[in-house]
C-alpha cells in the first residue's frame, strides 16, 4: 500500500471511528476513495476501531459490496433477479460475455448483481454505477460504445 | 411566458434517460426563449411510460410519454407546453386509468410535489401527523396506531403497534427507531419510489415512532444499490432539520429526534431485522436467535422500533386522518393499503397502491394489461424470492395476507413478478436455492448446507436423474429449510421451490398425479 493511501486511511479512521458502529461507514469510504479496500488497510482499520484483523477481514468478505482488488476501468453489473430473467436477463449475459471478449479483458469486469429496483423496467443494469433500464442487445453494445469513446 | 414541467429524479426514469429529456428540454426552451420552472418530481408508477414529462397547464397536469430526448424538438414544435397535440400526449394526468383506479394513502405526494419542497410538503397536508402526535401522550399514539391495524409492511406483517408497544414499555435510557429500506427483493421498489418521491413522509414518519416510543436517535439502513435514495433522503433531512422538524427542539416541543442514513452494502440477509441491526453495529450481516426481540434489545441492546419504510411512511396519515380512516381501506384482518409493485414480463409494470381485497388477475390485466411479451402468462411469483409462484387458478384470490396464507403463499413486500409461458419452472425453483446459497448468512445449517443440496439436486431434476427419487429428497429437503432455518431467508426459500414443484410439475419432468405435494 502506498503512503498516500495508507494516510487516506488514517484521515477517513479519525473523521469515522467515534460513531457507533463505525466500520460499515469507513470501509464505505475507503472504498469510495481508493476503488477498492487494500489488505493492507486491514490491521489499520483494526487497531483503530480495537477489533481483532479476522473481525474486520470477516466483514470485508462478507458484504458482496466490498472489494480487496483495484476495479477495472469499468464495471458491469447486470441484474440476474426473477423481474429481470423473465424479461431476458440470461439471454443479455451471453450476449455482454460474447461482446466483451472482443475486448480488453483487463479494462472491464462483468458481476451479476441482484435486483436493483428497477424490475418493472427490466432487464436493468449499471455501468460504472448508472443505472439503464430495458436494456436490449442492441442498447447494451450503444452503451458499451460510449464507454469506449467517451474515456 | 414561463412554463412549469415535472420530470422525475425517480431511478427508474433516470435509468432511461430523465437527465438527457431535462437537459434537452432545458435547451430547446432556451433555444427559442421560453422560459421553463423544471421540477424534479417522483415517479407517478406509472414506469412503463417513463420518462413521463407532465405540463403545467390551465385544466391541470397534462403527461407526454414515455419521452426520449430526441422528442423534445417536437413536442415544442406541438406546443406541448399548452397540452398540445402529439403522439405522445396521454391527457390529463389525474385522468388516467391507472392513476385514477388506484387507493392512494401512502403514495399521495408520491410524482405530484417536489421531494425536496418543504413548501410542497406543507400545501398537500405534511407534518399535519407530526404535529397532532406532539399533543398526544405516547400511549395515545401507539394506540392510534394499533387501532389502525397497519402491520408490517416488510413482508411480514407483524402488528406495528404492537410492536411499538413494547418498546414503550420497555424502560431504557437510549431507544431508537431503525427503518428498514434494504429492500432486496426482486420486484420491489415501493420503499425506493417512497424514498425518492416523498422522502419527507418517512422522516415524519420516524418522528412520529420517536414521540411514540421515547427514543432520540433514528438510522435509516438503505442498501447501496440505491445511490439515489441515499443522496434524496440525505438532502431531505437537512431540509427538515433546518425547519425544525428534526433536532433537539422539534418544533419547539423539547422532544428530540436525531435522523442518520447509513448505507448497507450488497447483503440480501440484511433485510431479515437482526441481520440489519447486527450490520448497523458494524459487524457481519448473522441472523441473531429471537428471543430477545429487538423491541427488548435490539440495536447496541436497547429497545428498537424497526419497521419497513411503508409502514413508517403510513404512519403520519394514521395520526393525521385517524385509525378508522385508515382502517376502513382493506378487507378481514388486512387493513388499509398495500403499494403493489408490478413488474417482470408485463405491459403496464409499475406501482399500484390499492385496498388489500384486490386480485392479481385485476393487477395482471386492468392495471397491467397483459404480458410484455404478448405471451400467455404462466406463472406469478407474489412476495419476492422467498414468495410462492402461483398458477392461473389462484389469480381470483383477493390479495389478503390470510387468503394467502390459505394458499401456501405470501403476499410479502408487494412484489408481483409475472412470468410468461416461456419461463422453465424448475429452473426458477434452482435459482431460488442458489440465490439462497448465495444469499445465506451461514449461521444455521439448514439454510447454509441446505441451499447448496438443493441447488445440485435440482440440476439431477433438470437432468432427468433418478427423477423421482430426487423429487422426493427435494421435498426432504425443504421440509428441514422450512422447520429448521432461523429466519426467513431458508425457512422461505422452499415456497417458490415447493410451489413450482406443485402447480406446474410438468417442468420437472414428472406427471400430476406423481407431484404428491401436501402444499398446494
Amino acid at each position: 500500500m502506498s503512503l498516500s493511501h495508507s494516510e487516506q486511511v488514517a484521515a477517513i479512521l479519525a473523521a469515522q471511528r467515534d460513531r457507533p458502529g463505525a466500520l460499515l461507514p469507513i470501509l464505505h469510504d475507503i472504498q469510495d476513495a481508493l476503488g477498492h479496500i487494500p489488505p493492507d488497510a486491514v490491521a489499520q482499520i483494526a487497531n483503530a476501531l480495537n477489533l481483532s484483523r479476522a473481525e474486520v477481514h470477516g466483514v470485508i468478505t462478507f458484504y458482496h459490496h466490498f472489494r480487496t482488488t483495484p476495479p477495472t476501468r469499468h464495471t458491469i453489473q447486470i441484474c440476474c433477479a426473477e423481474a429481470c430473467q423473465s424479461m431476458g436477463s440470461e439471454r443479455l449475459v451471453q450476449h455482454a460475455e460474447k461482446k466483451l471478449t472482443h475486448r480488453e479483458q483487463s479494462e472491464y469486469e462483468l458481476h451479476p448483481v441482484y435486483c436493483l429496483g428497477l424490475c418493472a423496467t427490466s432487464p436493468a443494469m449499471m455501468i460504472d454505477g448508472q443505472s439503464h433500464a430495458r436494456v436490449t442487445p442492441e442498447k447494451f453494445d450503444k452503451l458499451i460504445q460510449k464507454l469506449g469513446s467517451g474515456t | 411566458m414561463s412554463i412549469t414541467l415535472f420530470i422525475p429524479r425517480d431511478s427508474a426514469a433516470l435509468a432511461l434517460g430523465a437527465d438527457d429529456v431535462a437537459q434537452a428540454v432545458r435547451a430547446e426552451a432556451a433555444r427559442r426563449n421560453i422560459e421553463v420552472k423544471l421540477i424534479r418530481n417522483g415517479s407517478r408508477g406509472m414506469l412503463w411510460l417513463e420518462p413521463l414529462i407532465e405540463v403545467q397547464t390551465a385544466r391541470g397536469r397534462v403527461a407526454f410519454g414515455p419521452v426520449s430526448a430526441e422528442d423534445v424538438g417536437a413536442l415544442f414544435d406541438a406546443d406541448f407546453q399548452s397540452g398540445g397535440k402529439h403522439a405522445l400526449n396521454l391527457g390529463l394526468t389525474e385522468e388516467l386509468a391507472y392513476l385514477k383506479k388506484q387507493e392512494r394513502l401512502t403514495f399521495a405526494r408520491v410524482g405530484i410535489t417536489d421531494p425536496l419542497s418543504l413548501e410542497d410538503y406543507l400545501a398537500h397536508d405534511g407534518f399535519q401527523g407530526l404535529r397532532k402526535a406532539l399533543a398526544m401522550q405516547p400511549a395515545a399514539i401507539v394506540q392510534q396506531v394499533t387501532d389502525s391495524g397497519l402491520r408490517g409492511r416488510g413482508g411480514a406483517a407483524f402488528p406495528t403497534g404492537i410492536k411499538w408497544k413494547t418498546v414503550l414499555n420497555t424502560a431504557a435510557a437510549q431507544k431508537y427507531i431503525v427503518c428498514n429500506a434494504d429492500e432486496g427483493d426482486s420486484g420491489t421498489f415501493a420503499d425506493r419510489m417512497l424514498m425518492e418521491g416523498d422522502p419527507l413522509v418517512l422522516i415524519e414518519g420516524m418522528a412520529i415512532a420517536a414521540l411514540a416510543v421515547g427514543a432520540t436517535q433514528g438510522y435509516v439502513y438503505v442498501r447501496s444499490e440505491y445511490p439515489h435514495s441515499i443522496t434524496i433522503l440525505n438532502e431531505a433531512i437537512a431540509v427538515a432539520r433546518k425547519a425544525g422538524y428534526l433536532g433537539s427542539n422539534i418544533l419547539n416541543s423539547g422532544k428530540s429526534f436525531e435522523l442518520e442514513v447509513r448505507k448497507g452494502a450488497g447483503a440480501y440477509v440484511c433485510g431479515e431485522e437482526t441481520a440489519l441491526l447486527e450490520s448497523l453495529e458494524g459487524k457481519r450481516g448473522i441472523v441473531r436467535a429471537k428471543p430477545p426481540l429487538p423491541a427488548i434489545a435490539g440495536l447496541f441492546g436497547k429497545p428498537t422500533v424497526i419497521n419497513n419504510v411503508i409502514s413508517l411512511a403510513s404512519v403520519p396519515i394514521i395520526l393525521d386522518k385517524g385509525a378508522a380512516f385508515y382502517k376502513d381501506y382493506g378487507m378481514g384482518r388486512s387493513h388499509g393499503t398495500l403499494p403493489f409493485q408490478l413488474a417482470g414480463n408485463i405491459k403496464q409494470g409499475g406501482l399500484i397502491e390499492k385496498a388489500f381485497g384486490v386480485t392479481l388477475r385485476e393487477l395482471l390485466y386492468d392495471f397491467g394489461g397483459g404480458s410484455a411479451s404478448g405471451r400467455t402468462i404462466k406463472a406469478v411469483q407474489v412476495g419476492g424470492p422467498l414468495g410462492a409462484y402461483l398458477p392461473e387458478s389462484q389469480w381470483d384470490t383477493p390479495l389478503d395476507y390470510e387468503a394467502y396464507t390459505a394458499l401456501w403463499a405470501v403476499l410479502g413486500h408487494g412484489g408481483i413478478v409475472v412470468h410468461d409461458d416461456s419461463a422453465d419452472l424448475a429452473r426458477l425453483a434452482r435459482y431460488a436455492m442458489k440465490f439462497c446459497a448465495i444469499e445465506s448468512c451461514g449461521k444455521c445449517t439448514p439454510c447454509r448446507i441446505g441451499a447448496t443440496r438443493g441447488v445440485e439436486v435440482m440440476d439431477k431434476i433438470i437432468a432427468g436423474q433418478d427423477t423421482g427419487a430426487q423429487v422426493e429428497l427435494l421435498r426432504d429437503l425443504c421440509d428441514t429449510m422450512l422447520n429448521g432455518s432461523m429466519c426467513a431467508m431458508g425457512g422461505m426459500t422452499p415456497y417458490p421451490v415447493l410451489s413450482a414443484l406443485n402447480h406446474f410439475p410438468q417442468d420437472f419432468g414428472i406427471a400430476n398425479k406423481d407431484a404428491g405435494g401436501s402444499h398446494a
